[in-house]
């Protein structure tokens, strides 16, 4: 793939811009991830939890961070990636995951790149910070 | 608090079949449009025996189970307290449509941080297929928010 050769630490890579959290979306990928857990749709549950309303599953927002990743590089060349979940992704909050080459390493006998990730909504406000490593051909 | 003892045990195995339907909902709920998700022939042209699993599709294993809920339970964690705190995975080979995969958990840490405003349960996991073949590590930190 052209993008190897051409790859070098600092560069950007091409964000993913996701539609506003809607209700919607928290149903669907509630049931597709089997994460049943009601504070994700149910609004009575989640008011007496102390929460204003419903809210994202984190792994809802890791799947955006992948699929940005997936989106640049075959998922076959993606070895590891870890999260934190910083801050709640509230509905109404429009996600864009961004990514950055930080360091090109070799393990393992490959070359291999870091790449720095963030779900950002569009307050500025950081929701999931992250690494992954990629293979580079 | 949550019992301390918890470190270092294993919880149940949770199998998983990968079904097409189910990774194709997936892929719907996550907004994935790549058809190597959704297209059986795009996929096999990729590469892939049969629809992959996305990424972080596996950490359904235990969810799908009730491992997850029922360790909750026993840990007297309720799902109103519970948030995600860290989550990490490696990934050794694919895991398509047709695969069974087997994941099993240990407990690795558990400890508090602001006087025991928050608990941090940390598990570690590998995902095997059919054939016994590691195809991921899981690394999970969760957070119950006694506050």
């Amino acid at each position: 793939m052209t993008i190897d050769a051409d790859i070098r630490i600092g560069q950007d890579l091409p964000p993913l811009t996701l539609p506003p959290v809607d209700r919607t979306t928290l149903f669907l990928f509630g049931g597709a991830s089997g994460d049943h857990n009601p504070i994700h749709v149910d609004i009575d549950f989640a008011r007496r939890a102390g929460m204003p309303d419903v809210f994202a599953h984190g792994m809802l927002g890791m799947a955006w961070m992948t699929r940005m990743l997936t989106g640049w590089v075959p998922q076959s060349r993606l070895r590891k990636i870890d999260v934190r979940f910083l801050g709640i992704t509230h509905l109404g909050n429009a996600i864009t995951v961004t990514g950055k080459v930080t360091d090109i390493v070799v393990e393992d006998g490959e070359r291999r790149a870091r790449i720095a990730l963030s779900n950002t909504n569009q307050f500025g406000q950081s929701k999931i910070v992250g690494e992954a490593t990629v293979a580079l051909a | 608090m949550i019992d301390h003892t918890w470190i270092g045990r294993t919880l149940p195995e949770s199998r998983l079949d990968l079904e097409r339907g189910r990774l194709r909902f997936f892929a719907r709920a996550i907004g994935e449009t790549n058809p190597i998700y959704t297209d059986v022939e795009a996929a096999r042209a990729a590469g892939y025996a049969d629809l992959p699993a996305p990424p972080t599709f596996l950490f359904a294993a235990e969810l799908d189970s009730g491992a997850v809920v029922k360790m909750l339970e026993e840990m007297k964690v309720p799902l109103s307290k519970l948030l995600h705190g860290e989550q990490g995975f490696s990934y050794f080979r694919p895991a398509c449509a047709g695969d069974t995969i087997t994941v099993t958990s240990r407990i690795t840490d558990i400890y508090d941080k602001k006087n025991g405003a928050l608990e941090f349960v940390v598990k570690v996991s590998e995902a095997r297929n059919q054939d016994g073949d590691l195809v991921a590590e899981l690394r999970t930190s969760l957070v119950c928010r006694n506050a």
